[in-house]
C-alpha cells in the first residue's frame, strides 16, 4: 500500500519521474540468484577497474629488489615496504614544482573559467538577449572541438604571444575547453531557479548586477561548485596543451614531467614512476571523495541536458 | 553655472548606471570575457589549423601556401594510412566494447544492494584520475619482462612464455584499446545508470504483466527508454576516443615503428618534435570531417530527446 501511495505521491510531484520506489520488482529475484547474476559480475568489474591503482601503489612502496623478482617474492605484497622511491621523487626530481605548477594553472584557469562562463550563463539564460540561443548552441558545439586538433595552431599562437614555456600559455588556453562544459552546466542551474525571485528584486530596485551578485549566485552555489571541481580536475588532468606548450623541466606539470622527465633514456625507474602518478592522481581523487554527488551530477547533467 | 555642472554631474553618473542596467549593454559585457577568450583561443586557431594544413609551415619559419600539397603528400604517405585505419579501428572497437560492457555495469549497479553509493563512486575512479598517470600505470602491467598478466597467466599453466604486449602491432592495439575501455567503462556506465534511474518501475511491472520476460524487458522497455542519453554519449565518447591522444602517447609513443599511430598521434609526432607544422595541422585538419558527423548525430539526438518525453523543441 505504501508503495503505491508513494509512487503517485512522486508522479504528481514529479512529472520528470523521480523514482522513490527504488525497489521495483527486485523483491521476485532470490539471493542465491542475485549472486550470480549481479554480485559476482560487479566483483569482477570493481576488480579490474581498481587492480592499476592497487598495483600502482604497491610498486610505489616495493624495493627494487622485490620489484624485479617475481620468483623469490610474491609480486601482489610488500614484504619490506620502503620509501625509497617517494625520497627519489620528491628530492631528486623536479616533482614538488611539477605538483606546484599544476595546482596553480588548474586554480587559475578554473577561476578565469567560472567567472567567464557565470557571466555568458547569465546573459544567455536570464538577460535573453537577440541571439541567446544560437549563442548558447555556439558554446556548446564549442564543446566539441577537442584539444586534438586545436594544439598545432595553438602552439604557434603562443609562441606568437612570447608566451610559450609560461603556466600563462596554459591558463590562458585551458578555459577553451573549461568555459564551454562550464557554461552549459550553468545554463542548466541558472534555468531551474524561479524567474519570479529576480522578477520581486527587480520590483524592488535592483539593478541586474545586484541580483546576479546577490540573488542568483547564493542559490546557484551547488552548480558553481559542480562546474568549480569539474574544472579543477579537467585542468589538472589535461595534457596535450601542457605536452606542447612547455619544454624547460622546473615549468612542468605533473602529467607531463612524470611522463617526460622520469624516463632516463632506456632506464625506467618504475618504482618512481608508480610513486609519481600515484601522488600526482592523489589530489583529484581526495576532492572528488568530497564532492562525489556534485561530480555525479555534473558529469550526467551535462549529458542528459 | 555650478550648479548646472554638478546637475549634468549626476546626470552622467546615472546614465552609466542606467546604460548598466540596460539589457543589450549588459549583455554584450557579460558575453565579453567567455565570448573573446572562444574567439580567440578557439574559433580562430581552428580557422588557422586549417589554413596551415595548405602551407609548408616549418617551426620557426612562416610557410607559404602550397594548396593540396600536404594532403597528396599524405594521401600517398603509407604510416598516414595506417593511422587513419588504427583511428578508426581503435574507436570502432573500443565503442563497442565499453558500451557493451558499460551498459552492463549500468544494469548491475541500478540493482539495489548495500553500499550503493559507495561502489558507484569508486567506480568513477579511472575516469577521474589523470589519464596520463593511469596510462602509466598501464605501461608497467604490460611489461614485457615483469608484467603482472604474464606473471598470473604462467602461474596459472595457462601460457609458457611472458607476453610481448608492446611489442607486436596487433598485440599493442590490443593493449591499447584495452586500456582506452578500462578508462571509459565508467563514464559510460554512470551517464547510463542516470538514464536507468528515470525509468518508471511501473513499466517494467506493467510489462511482466503483459507477459514479457527478463529479455522482452530490456528490449522492449529499457532500450527505447534509453535511445536518447545513449545516443548523446555515445556522441561524446566516440569523439573523444576518436581525437585520442594521451594513452597512446604515454604507453607506445605510436610504436612498435609507428603501427600504432592515431591520428592525433602523428600530427603531434610530425608538428612538434618533427617541426613541420603544415603537414601536422592536415593530419589534425584531415579528423574535422568525422567530428562534423558525430556533432550532427548528437544534434539531432537531443532533438529526439526532447520529442520522445513529449516536450516542445523550444
Amino acid at each position: 500500500m505504501t508503495d503505491g501511495a508513494q509512487n503517485v505521491g512522486a508522479r504528481t510531484a514529479a512529472p520528470r519521474h523521480q523514482i522513490t520506489d527504488t525497489q521495483g520488482m527486485g523483491y521476485l529475484s532470490t539471493l542465491p540468484r542475485r549472486v550470480v547474476t549481479v554480485y559476482i559480475p560487479l566483483a569482477i568489474f570493481l576488480f579490474v577497474l581498481l587492480f592499476p591503482f592497487y598495483w600502482m601503489a604497491v610498486t610505489t612502496f616495493k624495493p627494487n629488489d622485490e620489484l624485479y623478482n617475481f620468483r623469490a617474492h610474491n609480486p601482489f605484497w610488500i614484504a619490506k615496504p620502503t620509501l625509497a622511491n617517494v625520497e627519489k621523487l620528491l628530492f631528486q626530481t623536479s616533482y614538488p614544482e611539477w605538483l606546484w605548477n599544476t595546482m596553480v594553472v588548474a586554480v587559475s584557469a578554473t577561476f578565469l573559467s567560472i567567472f567567464a562562463s557565470v557571466l555568458a550563463a547569465y546573459a544567455i539564460v536570464r538577460l535573453r538577449f537577440h541571439g541567446a540561443e544560437p549563442v548558447g548552441l555556439a558554446i556548446f558545439l564549442a564543446y566539441l572541438v577537442p584539444p586534438s586538433i586545436l594544439f598545432i595552431p595553438l602552439a604557434t599562437m603562443v609562441y606568437g604571444l612570447d608566451l610559450y614555456d609560461t603556466n600563462w600559455a596554459l591558463i590562458l588556453t585551458y578555459p577553451t575547453f573549461l568555459i564551454p562544459f562550464c557554461t552549459w552546466l550553468l545554463m542548466g542551474y541558472f534555468k531551474s531557479i524561479p524567474y519570479e525571485l529576480e522578477e520581486c528584486a527587480l520590483i524592488d530596485g535592483a539593478t541586474r548586477i545586484q541580483i546576479l551578485w546577490k540573488i542568483t549566485l547564493p542559490l546557484a552555489v551547488p552548480g558553481l561548485i559542480s562546474a568549480g571541481i569539474f574544472a579543477f580536475t579537467l585542468s589538472w588532468n589535461e595534457f596535450i596543451y601542457a605536452l606542447a606548450f612547455i619544454s624547460s623541466s622546473e615549468q612542468k606539470t605533473v602529467p607531463v614531467g612524470v611522463l617526460t622527465q622520469l624516463v632516463e633514456g632506456d632506464v625506467y625507474h618504475w618504482g618512481a614512476l608508480m610513486a609519481g602518478a600515484l601522488f600526482g592522481s592523489l589530489p583529484v581523487a581526495i576532492l572528488y571523495s568530497f564532492f562525489v554527488e556534485h561530480y555525479v551530477s555534473s558529469l550526467t547533467g551535462a549529458v542528459k541536458e | 553655472m555650478a550648479i548646472l555642472v554638478q546637475r549634468n554631474g549626476v546626470r552622467r553618473g546615472r546614465t552609466l548606471l542606467e546604460l548598466l542596467d540596460d539589457r543589450r549593454v549588459l549583455s554584450f559585457l557579460f558575453m565579453l570575457p567567455a565570448g573573446g577568450l572562444l574567439l580567440i583561443f578557439l574559433t580562430y586557431p581552428l580557422g588557422l589549423g586549417i589554413w596551415l594544413g595548405f602551407t609548408d609551415t616549418k617551426i620557426g619559419r612562416p610557410g607559404i601556401f602550397t594548396g593540396l600539397e600536404n594532403y597528396v603528400s599524405l594521401f600517398q604517405d603509407s604510416v598516414f594510412l595506417l593511422s587513419v585505419f588504427n583511428t578508426i579501428l581503435y574507436t570502432s572497437v573500443a565503442t563497442v566494447l565499453k558500451f557493451g560492457l558499460g551498459l552492463w555495469l549500468a544494469l548491475l549497479l541500478n540493482n539495489s544492494m548495500p553500499f550503493k553509493a559507495f561502489i558507484r563512486a569508486i567506480v568513477l575512479l579511472p575516469y577521474i584520475v589523470p589519464t596520463v598517470l593511469s596510462a602509466i600505470a598501464f605501461w608497467w602491467i604490460y611489461d614485457a619482462q615483469f608484467s603482472i598478466i604474464s606473471y598470473v597467466l604462467v602461474e596459472l599453466g595457462w601460457i609458457d612464455t611472458y607476453i610481448d604486449f608492446l611489442g607486436q602491432p596487433n598485440a599493442a592495439r590490443a593493449s591499447l584499446i584495452a586500456a582506452n575501455v578500462w578508462r571509459g567503462i565508467p563514464f559510460v556506465a554512470i551517464c547510463l545508470l542516470a538514464g536507468l534511474q528515470t525509468i518508471s518501475p511501473s513499466l517494467y511491472e506493467a510489462a511482466a504483466i503483459d507477459g514479457a520476460n527478463a529479455w522482452n524487458r530490456f528490449r522492449h522497455v529499457t532500450v527505447p527508454m534509453l535511445m536518447p542519453i545513449l545516443s548523446v554519449v555515445l556522441t561524446f565518447s566516440v569523439l573523444f576516443t576518436f581525437t585520442d591522444f594521451q594513452l597512446i602517447y604515454a604507453i607506445t609513443r605510436g610504436g612498435p615503428v609507428n603501427a600504432t599511430h592515431l591520428m592525433a598521434t602523428l600530427a603531434f609526432q610530425r608538428a612538434i618534435p618533427g617541426g613541420q607544422l603544415g603537414e601536422g595541422a592536415a593530419i589534425a585538419t584531415a579528423m574535422i570531417p568525422f567530428l562534423i558527423f558525430a556533432t550532427l548525430f548528437s544534434y539531432y539526438g537531443l532533438q529526439r530527446r526532447k520529442w520522445q518525453q513529449g516536450g516542445r523543441d523550444d
